[in-house]
């Protein structure tokens, strides 16, 4: 239970997620690191370089700094307290206790990346330069994939967890594993 | 004389045995495989890159081009010594300076020899040096952004075409002349020539870390015309070798009279020697009057920098330093084996090819066998220095390049044809032809201790018909062997621009790797950059304006300005503020008599309007840079001189 709790600090060292964006004339794709509090540059100004092409179809810019670049750190400490604390003090039903917080505090992290997600490739400047509708009539949306790639007109975007996630994911998974050893143990004792 | 053309007869009439039998033998072979093999050779797929660079002098161009072997596809023409209004080279604010000159500003020059860096006799594709002969100049391109950025006039100097080799830790690139000079120059009657002219060889430190030059010593030599040159290397690092023509010291039609000596000389320096002496404090400084004109890449800005004297040295007072070496027949080519042990004078008139020995040179300046002297000058023996000849080997012997098997291979301009042959047996192993009359080769690796073989290049004068006919004017050609086999293999021809007198070439990884892609927004240092949209501003000075001006996909900030009156001075600084591979922007206004600007990422150039017309003047992007370039364009209102209308700008919404 310790490791499940220390794993996600990895979120500090590792990036989160990446977007990648190809396309013909980017031989080196463009690309964008998120970081559980920053977003970075896969190679040098490739953020500068999205917010300029996105700006033809009026996206936003990427901004400098989002609320969650708070929230999200300040979460994954108090979890990781949390979860020390279970290991030291709790027993086994803690636990799965922890496991299930993470879970849904997970979730939900996806689910605030996908409203960010949407509202980026949907929120768009009426006096955008370029205006695209799909073939129903509506406006296109540019939203990157959740999980996955995605063509989006010239551009093929991909959107995959990185080495933080895999932390998290490992550390989320320990708690599950620690929780049945907990049981198991819990089981062969005589109580 | 009727002899010599007899026999001249009789060698035109075997080597053209000898080339039909080649050529004979070759169409045989070309059908079917053999010629599909040699498309591959050549054959650089979409999207793959050459294995080779290689910069080719653009002689009258004044530039320097840049190619890709063995595609012989050319990627870029370097602007160094002419102006360039492709990109506003030598026509934008920061550049003007570059082509400052002691005779003031030089729009043109005559490029000739390249020659790129080295660090123990080994080609490190840091820098790349060329010579200006016209107006004496050596420039130094920085192959991090394939741009000039330093530029130092040669005084004293005159035809600077001995130039500009390098040593092999580039500890100097070194200019000779080719005309002799009264020195300092002063008006005197043309024919008190003999005696009274000299000519000087300038030794040019280049600094390890940066770079900079500077004329460390000229050494003042007798008033003979100095061709060539190259280094020694090896066992011959700390020497310099110059071949001479005109020895009789002609100042009148030089074809008949500089060609009456049987032997001109090569003459040996010891520029080790003479370094030593200066760094005692030998030589005298004297007046002088030459430019160093030195581009910075964070201000992207070049400064010319008048430089008042030089100090010269006289060759008779280093005991030791220089000898002269006689050498058949007006040498031109002067050419260092990668062991540094041959010299090989390329005797233009004379039908044998010379080969001097430095170890039998050293013997015999040990022994002090000396022939005589000029201008108390030691004159070796020619036979004590000879390592050999190659007999007979073609007509009009111009130029040598080594491989890294101990073989040499020889330009012969009037025979028209490449021969190779070995070092130390001197005997010819093959020739082919040129297509027509070649003056230099070049194999990569060339001027080193490393020759890096597979190709060499022959850089033809004569074009006639190996291309689609394009008038009376064309361009050089070029063609390109395959030397990795016992006999040349002729793989391809390609045109090259101007005139190309040497090339340089190397294998490409060093240079690949090292290649910029952008200037860094953050390092430009440039004093009127804008740094943002909301940086963009006008300012007026007098009847100067200046105009902060930035450029991103796809507008000007400003794109809307007024209050310019006739009479005024306007400067467009434009900053691109892109920072992405391959975006550059350009700058154009309606009646701009200078050029337009193409400006690279994260770079500020300036360009100088003084309209003439009172109107409503467009201004555009050049580059067609995105989706919206076409809408990439603005105005600027010109107003009578008189007019009270205020300076005024915007970006997106009307001038209020």
């Amino acid at each position: 239970m310790f490791l499940a709790a220390i794993l996600p600090l990895g979120l500090f060292l590792f990036p989160l997620w990446k977007i990648t964006l190809e396309a013909p004339q980017y031989p080196t794709p463009l690309g964008m690191y998120i970081h559980i509090n920053d977003f970075v540059d896969a190679n040098p100004h490739d953020i500068k370089n999205i917010n300029l092409m996105n700006h033809y179809v009026g996206m936003q810019y990427i901004p400098e700094a989002i609320p969650e670049f708070k929230i999200f750190p300040a979460g994954i400490i108090i979890t990781t307290i949390l979860g020390l604390l279970i290991a030291w003090k709790g027993n086994y039903k803690w636990f799965l206790g922890w496991f299930i917080l993470m879970i849904i505090l997970s979730a939900a992290g996806m689910y605030d990346f996908y409203l960010w997600e949407h509202d980026y490739g949907h929120n768009l400047d009426p006096k955008a330069i370029m205006k695209f509708t799909n073939p129903d009539g509506t406006q296109m949306g540019f939203q990157p994939p959740l999980f996955g790639s995605k063509d989006i007109l010239n551009f093929r975007a991909h959107s995959y967890p990185q080495f933080g996630a895999l932390f998290l994911g490992l550390g989320i998974a320990a708690g599950f594993v620690a929780y049945f050893i907990g049981k198991k143990r819990h089981k062969k004792l005589p109580s | 004389m009727k002899k010599i053309l007899k026999s001249t007869l009789a060698i035109v009439a075997v080597f053209a045995a000898f080339t039909s039998c080649n050529n004979s033998g070759k169409s045989g072979g070309k059908s079917g495989a053999l010629s599909s093999n040699i498309a591959e050779k050549v054959y650089v797929a979409p999207g793959e890159h050459d294995s080779h660079y290689a910069f080719i002098s653009g002689g009258y161009s004044g530039n320097l081009t840049v190619y890709g072997l063995p595609s012989g596809r050319m990627f870029k023409e370097i602007p160094v010594f002419s102006q360039f209004p492709t990109s506003g080279y030598g026509y934008s604010e920061e550049t003007k300076p570059m082509l400052n000159t002691s005779h003031g500003f030089i729009p043109w020059g005559d490029s000739h020899h390249p020659d790129i860096s080295q660090t123990n006799g080994e080609i490190d594709g840091r820098f790349i040096f060329i010579n200006e002969n016209n107006t004496p100049r050596i420039a130094k391109i920085d192959l991090k952004t394939f741009e000039t950025t330093e530029i130092i006039e040669v005084p004293n100097s005159a035809g600077n075409h001995s130039s500009s080799f390098v040593t092999e830790n580039t500890e100097y690139v070194v200019a000779g002349t080719r005309f002799s000079v009264p020195v300092p120059q002063r008006d005197m009657p043309i024919k008190e020539y003999k005696g009274n002219f000299q000519g000087a060889l300038s030794f040019i430190s280049v600094a390890p870390e940066t770079g900079n030059m500077d004329i460390k010593f000229q050494v003042l030599m007798p008033g003979f015309n100095y061709d060539l040159s190259h280094p020694g290397r090896g066992k011959s690092h700390g020497w310099f070798f110059f071949t001479t023509y005109n020895t009789e010291e002609a100042n009148t039609l030089l074809e008949v009279n500089a060609s009456q000596n049987d032997k001109d000389f090569i003459a040996a320096i010891n520029w080790k020697k003479i370094e030593e002496y200066v760094n005692n404090g030998g030589g005298k400084m004297m007046p002088a009057e030459y430019a160093h004109n030195v581009y910075d890449e964070h201000t992207h800005t070049a400064t010319s920098t008048m430089k008042k004297e030089v100090r010269v040295i006289n060759p008779t007072e280093v005991p030791g330093a220089v000898y002269f070496l006689p050498t058949p027949k007006s040498p031109h080519g002067c050419d260092v084996d990668p062991s540094g042990e041959y010299i090989v004078g390329n005797g233009k008139l004379s039908a044998n090819l010379t080969v001097h020995s430095f170890s039998k040179m050293l013997k015999a300046i040990e022994d002090e066998k000396f022939a005589g002297e000029a201008y108390g000058i030691p004159i070796l023996n020619f036979e004590d220095v000879l390592a050999g000849s190659v007999e007979q080997p073609g007509l009009g012997p111009l130029h040598t390049e080594f491989d890294d098997e101990g073989n040499a291979y020889t330009t012969f301009f009037i025979s028209s044809e490449v021969v190779k042959w070995k070092l130390g047996t001197w005997e010819v192993i093959d020739r082919k032809p040129t297509y027509y009359s070649v003056g230099h080769l070049t194999i990569p690796g060339g001027n080193s201790r490393k020759p890096q073989g597979k190709y060499m290049f022959a850089m033809n004068k004569i074009t006639k018909d190996r291309y689609l006919p394009t008038g009376p004017e064309m361009e050089h050609s070029a063609q390109l062997y395959d030397i990795s086999g016992e006999k040349m293999e002729l793989l391809l021809d390609f045109p090259t621009h101007g005139e190309p007198h040497y090339a340089a070439a190397m294998e490409a990884d060093l240079v690949k790797e090292r290649s910029q892609k952008i200037y860094n927004l953050e390092e430009n240092k440039h004093p009127y950059a804008a740094f943002s949209d909301s940086d963009a501003k006008v300012v007026r000075k007098g009847n100067e304006v200046h105009i902060y001006m930035t450029t991103i996909r796809s507008h000007f900030t400003p794109d809307n300005i007024e209050g310019i009156k006739l009479g005024d001075k306007v400067f467009f600084h434009v900053t691109n503020l892109e920072q992405d591979f391959d975006v550059p922007h350009g700058f154009a206004v309606l009646g701009q008599n200078t050029s337009e600007l193409l400006v690279m990422p994260g770079q500020t150039k300036t360009s100088v309007w003084e309209p003439t017309k009172v109107g409503v003047w467009p201004f555009y992007c050049t580059d067609f840079c995105s989706a919206l370039h076409q809408e990439m364009q603005g105005y600027i209102r010109v107003s009578p001189k008189n007019s009270d209308v205020p300076l005024k700008w915007s970006m997106g919404e009307d001038i209020e």
